[in-house]
């Protein structure tokens, strides 16, 4: 199969995902009970008030009728305009996307280098006291979800021992005038590591508490591999070639080793960026999540359609890039 | 001659004390071919890997000598000992569809230990893994070295890992069981190569094997080994005419042979397994196992 039939047939799939995943969000949001409108007016409006509203913002059409006029805006790149905030969705989306994505890649990244060493360090020191200790951290850290986690960091080091911020997105007292809201990449280009440190040190706890159950996944699942990797053939060759045991393990295991976990990977960073969501808000960081919360105690039907199927778009991308990852790793995949 | 790998009464127990090698003596001299034959669970294996420094992590050593170019192995330090090994001695492993990294270049799997542990320059390693490629008859070195191994057959693998063996000059080459993963037609010229290689490069060579025939075609001498411990050494002609241990003579006598094609097939006689078991058990006593 030719390389540009690949990419079209990716494209399709990820259209017809979306499409899906518009369609229910669409109708579940419309069934469940609550009025957008009458949530909009204040108390003590009449009923002709509120059809007058309705009909303004085109709910008083059949479901089916809303999706066409709906699915017509989103082709032409207009998501609708939030009823709780009056401003166009995709402006509001966009302008949060970049603090949620840094927040998951931090997690990502926190979780990679964690569990990475975990794993390492268990398969250095397998079938010893070290690695059962790491097993019991292991499992310790996946049986609590990510957001007590959260509680515990806040209470950790937010209460008893104050040394990062548990609660907003940057301090309000920095000056910053940036053009992005990648805050993170942007401080690093125009080299203002004031900033900067201040964004990793808001994002660390949240970052943190995202990234522990994924870095017990990671430990356990790469330590596995590592240690039936160390059994075979090639990994005993290198070692009476000389190699040093790190050497061994990091050169020639890791390298073979690591390719499911890199599928994982994958599939729990989506799980991570639907985390964000819970997490986001009990740390009250200004990001998609937070955003999504609102908007579903506001009934605020566009603004939740356009988060998520931008939460829809971010999955299918981020699978795409494991498989791409998967491909350059595995050098028998090249050819097929 | 000086023997080249000496090996010294070596006791290997799994780590509760049971015995897998029981003091076990053997000599390879530079030149030389040593054949190390015996049934499945013999041992056969432990003591190559004992010698690499690769036994599985049950097993331990408990005792004994292993002496590879006048220094004893086992008294030096782990990370040494790796060191003396990888520049003395190679390992010739028994399935070439394994023992090559998977995730790398066919290149570097020779080329790049040459240049992290005996520190030559990157171009005289690769110069030397391509004259080494031709040696073991590889059609067009300069490819297959930028191949990776799942694109090359079973044969073309093996003969890179002998090449690749034989790549820094080793004095001594263990070859476990190097041709039982191959087909029969390919089995016969890897051999030949082998013996090529050995003969050309002066290497003593220890070849673990259950093949007799295959033993025939390649060694000077021998041990036959039952239950982890040497039953018989011997130099090859004497063996196959005038067997002394009543194993070995029963173990000749089960090859099949093409004389007799038809005829079934000899197993070694329960009498002659009770008798080595005895005997074993008797060396376990005196040794106090």
């Amino acid at each position: 199969m030719t390389l540009l039939r690949l990419i079209l047939l990716r494209i399709l799939t990820t259209a017809i995902t979306l499409f899906g995943v518009a369609v229910i969000v669409f109708v579940v949001i419309r069934v469940v009970p609550g009025n957008p409108i009458a949530m909009m007016l204040p108390p003590g409006a009449t009923d002709a008030d509120i059809a007058r509203l309705q009909a303004q913002y085109g709910f008083d059409k059949s479901i089916f009728e809303q999706f066409i006029i709906w699915l017509g805006g989103v082709m032409q790149g207009d998501f609708g305009t939030s009823i709780s905030l009056r401003q166009p969705v995709s402006m509001l989306v966009l302008g949060r996307l970049p603090a949620t994505l840094e927040l998951s890649i931090f997690a990502l990244v926190i979780a990679v280098i964690i569990g990475g060493m975990m794993a390492l360090t268990g398969t250095r020191y397998r079938d010893t006291k070290t690695e059962g200790a790491i097993d019991v951290t292991a499992g310790m850290a996946l049986s609590v979800p990510d957001f007590l986690w959260g509680l515990v960091l806040i209470l950790l080091f937010g209460v008893l021992w104050p040394v990062f911020h548990i609660s907003g997105r940057i301090s309000p007292s920095l000056n910053i005038d940036f053009t992005t809201n990648f805050y993170v990449f942007e401080s690093l280009l125009r080299l203002r590591f004031d900033v900067w440190l201040d964004l990793l040190s808001h994002m660390f706890m949240p970052a943190l508490a995202l990234a522990i159950p994924l870095a017990a996944i990671i430990a356990q699942l790469l330590k596995q591999s590592l240690k039936e990797t160390m059994h075979l053939d090639y990994v005993t060759l290198a070692r009476t070639k000389g190699y040093g045991e790190h050497h061994v393990i990091t050169r020639e295991a890791l390298p073979n080793a690591i390719l499911p976990t890199l599928t994982l990977v994958g599939v729990q960073f989506t799980f991570l960026i639907g985390g964000t969501v819970i997490i986001e808000r009990l740390f009250s960081y200004e990001g998609l999540g937070n955003m999504a919360i609102d908007a579903v105690i506001n009934r605020d039907l566009p603004l939740i359609q356009g988060i998520v199927i931008l939460f829809a778009l971010l999955f299918t991308l981020v699978n795409l890039a494991v498989d791409m990852l998967y491909v350059v790793l595995n050098p028998r995949l090249r050819h097929a | 001659m000086k023997p080249y790998l000496s090996i010294r009464n070596l006791c290997v127990t799994l780590k509760h004390g049971a015995p897998i090698l029981r003091s076990v003596s053997l000599d390879v001299s530079a030149g030389q071919v040593h054949g190390l034959v015996g049934e499945s669970g013999a041992g056969k294996s432990m003591i190559g890997k004992a010698v690499l420094g690769t036994l599985p992590r049950a097993l331990h050593i408990r005792s004994g000598e292993i002496w590879l170019d006048g220094v004893d192995l086992l008294t030096l330090p782990l990370q040494e000992r790796r060191k003396r090994i990888g520049a003395t001695a190679a390992l010739i492993p028994q399935d070439p569809l394994t023992a090559l990294n998977p995730s790398r270049r066919i290149g570097p799997q020779i080329t790049k230990r040459l240049v992290d542990i005996l520190g030559w320059h990157k171009n005289a390693a690769e110069d030397r893994a391509l004259d080494l490629l031709a040696e073991v008859h590889i059609p067009d070195p300069a490819r297959v070295m930028r191949s990776y191994p799942h694109e090359l057959s079973g044969g073309m693998r093996q003969r890179i890992l002998i090449a690749s063996a034989f790549a820094a000059e080793p004095k001594l080459i263990i070859a476990d069981e190097p041709t039982t993963a191959l087909d029969v037609t390919v089995q016969k010229q890897i051999l030949r190569l082998i013996a090529d290689m050995q003969a050309r490069h002066g290497t003593a060579l220890l070849f673990v094997t259950h093949d007799l025939g295959v033993v025939s075609k390649v060694c000077d001498t021998l041990s036959v080994l039952y239950a982890g411990k040497v039953v018989e050494d011997a130099r090859m002609q004497r063996f196959f005419m005038r067997p002394v241990h009543p194993y070995s003579a029963a173990l000749l006598a089960a090859t099949p042979t093409y004389t007799n094609p038809t005829g079934s097939l000899k197993p070694v006689p329960a009498t002659v397994i009770e008798d080595v078991e005895t005997e074993v058990q008797q060396h376990d006593m005196r040794a106090g196992l």
